[in-house]
């Protein structure tokens, strides 16, 4: 990247504290689609100039996973974990790049003695926009797309997020529409509840195929999201479908990135 | 005089009957774990107004809500009427209310004839949506004899009330007409003076329809109040009770084990020293390991299959039905209060809610969406249930799918679900 990823441990050292964690997840530093993702959230702290650090090395997974599939000794090894490190840096505001670690940190950390202040990357771009500090300019433009977006189950249906990706997908000159089972309706990719680490179970067909015939519908040519695991799924969905051609799944960071040309 | 000991002997007998059940659902309901709902009571009556009373999560499919509207505005507002039925049935009087009300009786009277229509009509589209239609709503695997019947007694049933209900105002108008005897002219009738032309023009034969069809009405109506506690349709008392002790968490948050917290401290810091240490299994096998607010959502579910039909592992072909998880610990639970009742505490069947009613492929199938939490009227969590189960079947059996299993490695090891090594977390800034 042209820019420096600042880490913890070196604010630490220079005896600085961040405005913001950025909390990248397991997802965002190892599966390469969701890599591209996490860089590009990174140029959006960048270019607003907050001042933010991620944790690098010292990051472990949130333990979402394991709690899901019933795990809760995993699950509860490593918040505390985590948490012990997240006090140790004293952190009191993160931005998390998957709803998953969103969901997890927000909620289930502070009866474990992680309190923090924890928001999307999606509610983070839509404040940027809120306060000024983001339009979508002097990038690619979206005209004559149709975009859809997909709610995440744990940023929507799980913690009452539906607006914030939405508006920042308002802001584009192009048009929106809405699958018909959207928002709190909205159908899984598939991935949810450690699904993503196993073989489905015996069916009549995949989640992620289901959630197709509901994009094919609408005639979006772009999907958006905001889940690494959605992500794999929807992308999958599409390759499934034979539509590489004509639909693109995209991250609501990546729009954002190519909107401001960052 | 016969009449009205008759009457009160089968009151009687009808309330202590119900009293016996619902002591019955009450006992079994405690036999779960404990936990706390009694936090922020202001806004848990906030959300039974809401939900409950107002039915804001039924607006969804508009076409049943607004007949199930009917229905329970029916139910509610005439039961007014059954108040004065009571009475005239202990008192031997007739139509006591009509004097003190005056003129407010006949809206009153000619209100709950409306009504009463309204609710007959409904019941019958409801048993055309399930007998004729047949929507796929009300149909799979869990959905066998006895609660397809279920459903359809309930409907009957209430059918069979109104049409008593409405043929005895049918008569009593054309003896109020006629002046006969105590038929004082009382009330308005404006669905059954269209039953009326229908009937005999016999005073005779027109009070004995009358008098038949007042004991066929308030004999109905105790006898379904006692079949109640048996049926699915008891969500209409424990629906209120059942979103008062709603979840007011997130829907995302999952329960943070107190045990395991307990243990993980006691491994991460051996000085530490837990408060008190309840000895319990992890998870759910049974339906005793649940807490009482998981079964007296078993006893609530009415089966309306709004959440299967929005599950995406069932519309995608798999096994699970959160209607299923919510049934089968209704049945198991049944049957655990059963075994109580007959055999005595000491007795264990070696039946388990685990393998003999929920198997493991069910459990899991979930990607744990929330759909169905979210799509409960009564708001119901089926997911609460499958997690339970998941922990019981990972951290008791060690019998977690081998692919769950690797990632829970990865996991431990290098802190990753998958296998990517700790030190490599920071790669991703070196690209591109």
């Amino acid at each position: 990247m042209e820019q420096k990823i600042p880490t913890m441990a070196e604010m630490a050292a220079e005896g600085k504290e961040p405005e913001i964690l950025f909390w990248v997840g397991c997802a965002g530093s190892f599966d390469e689609r969701a890599q591209k993702i996490t860089r590009d959230i990174c140029k959006i702290l960048h270019h607003v100039g907050i001042s933010y650090a991620v944790l690098g090395t010292e990051e472990s997974c949130t333990g979402d996973p394991a709690k899901r599939a019933g795990n809760e000794f995993l699950f509860q090894m490593q918040a505390m974990t985590n948490i012990e490190v997240l006090n140790g840096y004293n952190i009191k505001k993160i931005v998390t790049g998957c709803p998953h670690c969103f969901n997890t940190i927000r909620n289930e950390y502070p009866g474990l003695g992680g309190t923090y202040e924890v928001i999307h990357h999606t509610q983070l771009i839509q404040s940027l926009i809120d306060e000024g500090k983001l339009k979508a300019e002097g990038g690619e433009s979206f005209k004559g797309r149709k975009i859809t977006f997909h709610d995440p189950c744990y940023l929507g249906r799980g913690n009452n997020v539906y607006e914030a990706p939405r508006a920042a997908l308002e802001i584009l000159d192009t048009e929106l529409v809405e699958m018909k089972r959207c928002k709190s309706n909205g159908l899984c990719c598939g991935a949810g509840g450690a699904q993503m680490f196993k073989e489905p179970e015996p069916g009549k067909k995949d989640i992620n195929d289901e959630r197709m015939l509901d994009v094919i519908e609408t005639g979006a040519n772009v999907i958006a999201s905001g889940c690494p695991f959605c992500m794999t799924m929807l992308t999958d969905g599409v390759k499934h479908m034979e539509k590489e051609q004509e639909i693109k799944v995209l991250d609501i960071a990546e729009i954002t990135v190519r909107a401001n040309g960052l | 005089m016969i009449g009205q000991v008759v009457f009160i002997i089968i009151l009687l007998g009808a309330a202590y009957l119900f009293g016996k059940n619902v002591a019955r659902v009450r006992r079994n309901i405690l036999l779960g774990r404990d936990t706390d709902r009694s936090d922020r009571p202001a806004e848990r009556w906030a959300i039974m107004a809401k939900v409950a009373l107002g039915q804001t999560k039924m607006v969804k499919r508009p076409t049943a809500a607004v007949m199930h509207f009917f229905i329970y505005v029916g139910f509610v507002i005439i039961n007014l009427e059954v108040l004065e039925i009571m009475i005239d049935g202990i008192f031997g009087s007739h139509r006591i209310f009509s004097k003190p009300l005056g003129s407010l009786y006949g809206l009153l009277i000619g209100g709950f004839e409306v009504l009463a229509l309204l609710v007959l009509v409904s019941c019958v589209v409801f048993l055309a949506r399930r007998n004729i239609i047949k929507l796929k709503r009300f149909s799979g695997t869990e959905m066998t004899t006895w609660p397809r019947s279920d459903a359809n007694y309930i409907l009957t049933i209430e059918i069979l009330l109104m049409t008593a209900f409405l043929t005895m105002n049918a008569a009593d108008y054309k003896l109020q007409l006629l002046h006969f005897g105590h038929y004082v002219t009382a009330g308005s009738f404006p669905v059954s003076e269209f039953i009326s032309p229908l009937l005999p023009s016999g005073t005779g034969a027109l009070a004995g329809i009358e008098r038949g069809c007042w004991w066929f009405h308030i004999i109905g109506i105790l006898a379904f109040l006692n079949y109640l506690p048996y049926s699915k349709h008891f969500h209409i008392l424990l629906a209120f009770p059942n979103v008062y002790y709603s979840n007011l968490e997130p829907k995302g948050e999952f329960s943070n084990m107190a045990s395991v917290t307990n243990e993980v401290k006691a491994m991460l810091d051996p000085s530490f020293v837990p408060e008190t240490t309840e000895v319990s299994r992890f998870g759910a096998k049974d339906v005793t390991d649940l807490t009482w607010k998981n079964l007296m959502e078993a006893y609530t579910c009415t089966e309306c299959g709004r959440c299967t039909s929005v599950c995406p592992a069932n519309i995608t072909g798999k096994l699970l039905s959160p209607r299923k998880i919510m049934m089968d610990t209704r049945d198991r639970l049944t049957e655990v209060g059963n075994n109580l009742d007959k055999r005595g505490k000491d007795y264990t069947d070696d039946k388990t809610l685990l393998d003999n009613y929920i198997t493991r492929e069910e459990l899991w199938a979930c990607t744990t969406c929330n759909a169905c939490v979210e799509a409960c009227p009564v708001n119901i969590n089926p997911l609460e249930i499958i997690t339970e189960m998941r922990r019981y079947v990972v951290m008791e059996e060690s019998q977690a799918p081998a692919s769950l299993n690797n990632m829970f490695g990865n996991m431990e090891n290098n802190g990753a679900p998958w296998k990517y090594s700790q030190a490599d977390r920071l790669n991703w800034a070196e690209k591109e």
